[in-house]
């Protein structure tokens, strides 16, 4: 008898330990819910976060480092004038509801977004698509109106996801993908299910089912992963506790980088701002690293430009705008405002936002600038400073990638109207050939850093805190995305 | 008793028609576009357009208006913007988190203030009442979301008898019942507190009045009198602070929700309103007015009810 149950025990913990190893599913915490499940009609982040590659798929996407591969579409031709793209599709992609996905689906994606009665949020990635047209089932032409030597990244954008037509009018809250992952239920306010999709055309990932819940309040995420009712928080909302979490050997803590450049926008069009003298003043009255230790914990990238400081098209512009409050003292007093002036500075509910906020209104005081600082909502935000251009000063994270064109149009809200500016914007545009891409990114970026468009703070991190075991999570955030599919448990 | 219901059920209709033109004035005047809101800051103009016509956004204010309203008579209290789902199904998922979270919060409450009111009253200057009323005080200091942190700190990460917080829904009851409890707890000891002190003075009051010295002349006991005679006239004002504490437990969990992640009514809102998604706020609130008018209309006549004066008054 006692060796049955020393038997039956060994086998019991046998049992427990290779269902240990086997652990299949993982429950992945980010900060806000999705509000629909169309990634192709809103500009929710978090739609992205929860979709983009496990659920959906565009003809290219996004690597964990920010390059472009192929995706969908196996390869392609480019026309040598720029003009002409052809993607030849990857064979045997069904959609979850067991349909092909062919270049059929491909044109209807592509001139949905397009379309004059389109809501997609990045309906500008489009804009310079003339013509789509379906060659055979697995090859679809694209023609642009212009060269674009963005439009492979473009596609890889979760706007640019390929859908189907036949599940097209529930997408927002059944969404029908290709990827490896199948939406399977969505408990509004609470979390959302992915289950495996056995038939997926690529590598099968190694999870069989994930659960996103939604947590934003940053003692309630604290609370979750202490208690571990949660295996991973990308885009953990409390910094102030990472140095705790790097401690407890249950956990692992990766800080990486994002698409945000976090500025101190001015309007430059509203006086003092149209005053370049003024723009400096303010840029080196900013002490960066005390707003990334005050605001950010000492998580973020100091940033002298518009620009992401792990592109390798980064240029190293920080000293333009040094920390030097004298200087900038002289500044003011050389644009006619010796004792300084007051203006506004209207912030948005992010902390970086409404923390670093506080630090800079400081920082500014030293040199006689007042700031009156304005909390507000992003609803108003967008409605104040967005639209109306209401502001004098704001701070925000400006996500998208490669964003450097918004300093290209007169009427973005930071309202930047330079004519040479926005020549080798047009010129990158039209570039095709990466060195001469290089060169121009380069010029750019210079341009806007002398010109002190805005006060250039930091790239914005993302920390993530997964248990420990827990491989292939996105370690850097190109684009806004909790990709699955690489991730796996080990032991 | 009639005439009594039908003037408190007239004044009840007319109190929904103010409100719904109240909410409706106030939401629509917040700043902010929903269609701006949801497409970002790379959307275009056309995008917008496009949008805003999709969503009723360019109709004027009192179409919209006689929309709204004449939609919730029929039970259409439309379709959510941003979730793109009907309002009532988001508040019919959402209700059955915060509607039980409430009744089982009041229950706590009022298992906790009864005894914890009528000791004290009846033991009036003793150690025990010193130590209900001591408590109480402490009870009503505590902000219950500083009280629902440290039920987490203690139950969920360092005991880990209770998950931190989530929702896992009504098909295991027992797991659903256990994982309310901390946010009941932490909902219902601050509004314990004030029902105990209420039913502590209360109690008093009526233990001091003629009928009770009647009472015990008669030669019923102290405590013959207490049940019989003081504890059914001092319920009144309890009854309505209980009422009262429902529409506030109902409506008021938004913080407790928001530590707990719930998926509640009160984060709904508060999702909603800073999403601009105004038609779902209208909705959700109006509906809390309604419940709470109810609540309120319920409560008066339970005091005709318990207090046979009223009706006969009206």
């Amino acid at each position: 008898m006692t060796h049955f149950t020393k038997l039956l025990s060994a086998s019991m913990l046998a049992l427990t330990a290779s269902m240990a190893s086997a652990q299949t599913d993982i429950t992945v915490a980010i900060q806000l819910e999705p509000p629909n499940l169309d990634p192709t009609g809103g500009a929710a982040q978090a739609i992205d976060s929860v979709l983009y590659s496990n659920v959906f798929e565009g003809l290219t996407r996004f690597m964990a480092d920010g390059s472009v591969v192929a995706g969908l579409a196996k390869s392609w031709d480019i026309s040598d004038d720029g003009l002409t793209y052809t993607f030849m599709l990857n064979e045997g992609v069904m959609f979850h509801d067991g349909t092909d996905m062919n270049a059929d689906d491909v044109k209807f994606s592509l001139d949905r977004a397009r379309a004059d009665d389109s809501t997609n949020a990045q309906k500008g990635l489009f804009a310079d698509i003339a013509d789509v047209t379906v060659v055979d089932p697995l090859t679809v032409q694209v023609t642009l109106a212009q060269p674009n030597g963005s439009f492979l990244f473009n596609m890889a954008w979760g706007d640019a996801v390929i859908v189907a037509p036949e599940s097209i009018e529930t997408i927002a809250s059944n969404p029908i993908g290709t990827g490896a992952f199948a939406f399977s239920d969505w408990v509004q306010g609470d979390r959302l299910e992915l289950v495996r999709n056995d038939a997926y055309w690529g590598d099968a990932p190694a999870l069989e089912s994930a659960t996103f819940r939604f947590i934003s309040d940053p003692t309630a995420a604290f609370a979750a992963v202490m208690a571990e009712d949660v295996d991973a928080f990308v885009g953990f909302p409390a910094p102030e506790n990472l140095p705790q979490f790097e401690a407890d050997p249950r956990f692992q803590v990766l800080v990486g980088n994002t698409e945000g450049e976090t500025i101190l926008s001015m309007n430059n069009q509203m006086p003092p701002f149209d005053n370049v003298l003024v723009r400096q003043a303010v840029s080196l009255a900013i002490d960066r690293q005390a707003i990334i230790d005050g605001a950010m914990f000492g998580y973020g990238t100091p940033i002298g430009t518009h620009f992401a400081p792990h592109n390798p098209d980064y240029v190293d512009l920080i000293a333009n705008s040094a920390h030097n409050p004298d200087r900038a003292r002289e500044l003011l007093a050389e644009a006619g405002f010796a004792d300084g002036f007051t203006t506004t500075l209207k912030l948005p509910p992010p902390s970086y936002a409404r923390r670093g906020g506080e630090i800079i209104a400081a920082q500014l005081r030293e040199v006689g600038i007042t700031a009156e600082i304005t909390n507000l909502e992003w609803a108003q935000w967008l409605e104040e400073v967005f639209k109306a251009k209401d502001f004098g000063m704001s701070i925000v994270s400006h996500t998208e990638p490669m964003d450097l064109g918004i300093y290209a149009n007169p009427s973005y809200y930071f309202q930047y109207d330079n004519i040479v500016f926005q020549a080798v914007m047009d010129k990158l545009n039209a570039t095709t050939d990466p060195a001469m891409r290089s060169e121009l990114m380069a010029a750019a970026q210079t341009i806007i850093s002398e010109d002190y468009v805005n006060g250039y703070l930091f790239q914005l991190a993302v920390p993530t805190v997964a248990k420990a075991g827990l491989n292939g999570l996105w370690l850097d955030q190109p684009t806004a995305a909790v990709d699955l599919t690489g991730v796996s448990w080990s032991e | 008793m009639i005439r009594y219901a039908g003037k408190r059920l007239l004044s009840l209709v007319l109190s929904l028609i103010a409100a719904s033109i109240v909410i409706f004035a106030v939401i629509e005047v917040i700043p902010g576009d929903p269609a701006s809101f949801m497409l970002g800051v790379n959307a275009r103009a056309d995008t917008l357009e496009a949008l805003r016509d999709q969503m009723g956004l360019n109709d004027p204010l009192h179409v919209r208006y006689f929309n709204w309203v004449t939609g919730m008579l029929t039970g259409d209290f439309g379709t959510s913007w941003t979730y793109k789902t009907p309002v009532v199904d988001l508040v019919n998922d959402r209700i059955w988190v915060s509607l039980p979270l409430a009744v089982y919060a009041l229950i706590l409450s009022t298992l906790i203030a009864f005894p914890a009111g009528i000791i004290a009253a009846s033991r009036r200057g003793g150690p025990a009442d010193m130590s209900i009323m001591g408590a109480t005080q402490l009870g009503v200091a505590i902000p219950n979301f500083w009280f629902a942190m440290i039920l987490v700190l203690i139950f969920a990460i360092n005991l880990r008898w209770f998950s931190a917080g989530g929702f896992p829904g009504w098909d295991n009851p027992a797991l659903a019942i256990k994982s309310l409890t901390l946010p009941a707890i932490a909902l219902a000891l601050p509004q314990a507190a004030i029902l105990a002190r209420v039913m502590r003075s209360s109690l008093l009051d009526t233990l001091g009045e003629d009928y009770i010295r009647t009472a015990r002349a008669k030669g019923l006991t102290r405590r013959q009198a207490l049940w019989r005679h003081a504890v059914r006239n001092a319920l009144i004002p309890v009854l309505t602070i209980i009422g009262l504490q429902f529409s506030f437990l109902l409506a008021g969990g938004i913080i407790i929700e928001q530590v707990f992640f719930l998926p509640g009514l009160g984060r709904l809102i508060f999702q909603s309103i800073s999403g601009r998604d105004l038609i779902v706020v209208e909705s959700v609130v109006m509906l809390l007015v309604f419940v709470v008018i109810v609540v309120n209309f319920a409560v008066d006549i339970a005091y005709g009810a318990v207090d046979p004066r009223l009706r006969s008054k009206s």
